[in-house]
């Protein structure tokens, strides 16, 4: 079973070189902390950046130079700013080439819920709608199951969609899935130390095995 | 060259009257108008419809607007970060309109360039394309529906820049840019308060950011706290 970190690494795998890349807040984000430095990878921030770096060393903090989850960040070499409406339009002509972002929920056709708990919680969509309703390559970094233990994987997301028939793959604690073009949660890799077993108590919608599973390497 | 220069925030937002709707621009903390903020409040304006990307923290930015009660309805993409925002809406005393952030951006684009739609696949299938035209378009080889958004019609943008100019040409420093530039090009009345004035004829041409044909009003603010809503680092070594 993978930690946060683990997630990360694995979905890292799934970055390459010469690529842009949208980092979603949580999980997506530490995705920046695996790809490896040979590789030329531009990550962009929604807010108005390509080109982001790491955090700022301690007293180098800018307050007019943040992320997308309002974070201190730097710039890298080459690096460029922009208008938010410049952002939204490269991410809509599908000039980013990978968009990684967690979720809530997530259905064997690929819909995403992520933005709203009805009642209970209600930040807002940010730029997730946008993201996923024009991303070519979504990745979904998530829990499988929730604190309650039920399956995050579903027939059909009951929370409020974020956007419909979008995700490609799902990076879990347990496993790593493709939506099948039919619908349906392709099993490729399993997290080490989780049988195909653990993984099919934890799949509430319709899981597709095929062949043997091979366990993912980090 | 036509002067735009006011003496300050009270100048600007003289005419500003309950029951309006106000653009600010910023993102987080990030690029707000501090000065025309703290304004507002003093000259207690009512009932006012918010387009913003973000509704500020409990005790800064436009969250100062909600503590007081003056904010009507949001129109924002992302309002975490705001416990008094989130009673408010779950009471209903506040109106919340959230709508994608690229939406957002866009329909503030659409104003500012004269067009009166655009036409977006951001939310189609989900709440926030309920009640809304779509359409379905064969683009790049891939026939996908979208949703109809509108422009926005603001009375006003308040937004806030590195540098400014007296005819009231803008520049932006670093991500601080955001929303400002769409805003600014957007609201029927701009209002753009900047952290250096300098005279016409000071700033490079060609690197102003927004013309200042979209800016009605400009003035130097003042005290800008600049407050950083995260702040994270890394140790050197």
């Amino acid at each position: 079973m993978l930690d946060k970190n683990g997630i990360a690494k694995r979905i890292a795998k799934e970055v390459k070189d010469g690529m842009f890349v949208n980092l979603g807040i949580g999980i997506p984000t530490l995705v920046a902390n695996y790809i490896p430095e040979h590789m030329s990878v531009e990550l962009q921030s929604e807010n108005g950046i390509l080109g982001m770096g790491p955090f700022p060393f301690e007293g180098e903090e800018d307050a007019d130079l943040i992320n997308a989850g309002k974070q201190t960040v730097t710039l890298l070499h080459g690096a460029s700013i922009f208008d938010s409406a410049m952002s939204f339009g490269m991410i809509r002509a599908q000039k980013v080439h990978l968009t990684i972002l967690g979720a809530m929920e997530v259905s064997e056709n690929g819909d995403i819920a992520n933005w709203k708990i009805p009642g209970k919680m209600v930040k807002g969509m940010g730029g997730a709608m946008d993201l996923v309703a024009s991303a070519k390559n979504i990745i979904v970094a998530m829990q499988q199951v929730n604190k309650a233990g039920q399956s995050k994987l579903l027939p059909k997301c009951d929370l409020p969609l974020t956007g419909i028939k979008c995700v490609k793959k799902i990076v879990t604690e347990l496993g790593v899935y493709e939506i099948a073009p039919g619908g349906g949660f392709k099993l490729l890799e399993t997290a080490p130390g989780v049988t195909v077993e653990d993984i099919k108590k934890a799949t509430a919608g319709k899981l597709i095995i095929e062949g043997d599973i091979k366990e993912m390497e980090l | 060259m036509i002067n735009r220069v006011v003496k300050n925030a009270q100048e600007a937002l003289k005419d500003v009257k309950s029951d309006q709707t106000i653009m600010f621009g910023g993102f987080g903390l990030c690029g707000i108008p501090e000065n025309s903020i703290n304004q507002l409040i003093k000259m207690g304006t009512k009932n006012i419809t918010a387009i913003s990307n973000n509704a500020g923290v409990d005790d800064f930015g436009l969250g100062l607007l909600l503590q007081t009660k003056q904010i009507k309805k949001m129109i924002s993409s992302y309002v975490g970060e705001n416990e008094e925002f989130e009673r408010q809406m779950l009471s209903g005393e506040l109106e919340v309109e959230l709508i994608p952030q690229g939406t957002l951006a866009t329909r503030c684009l659409a104003a500012a360039y004269g067009m009166p739609v655009i036409y977006t696949p951001a939310g189609v299938g989900t709440e926030v394309a309920i009640g809304k035209e779509t359409r379905m378009f064969n683009y790049n080889g891939e026939e996908k529906e979208y949703l109809m958004e509108k422009a926005f019609e603001a009375d006003f943008a308040i937004v806030k820049a590195w540098k400014g100019d007296t005819a009231g040409n803008l520049i932006f420093r670093s991500t601080a840019r955001n929303f400002n530039p769409m805003m600014a090009m957007a609201g029927k009345i701009t209002v753009a308060e900047v952290e250096q004035l300098v005279p016409a004829g000071e700033l490079d041409p060609d690197q102003i950011h927004t013309p200042g044909i979209y800016v009605h009003r400009i003035f130097q603010g003042e005290k800008y706290e600049k407050r950083i809503e995260q702040r994270t680092v890394r140790k050197k070594n």
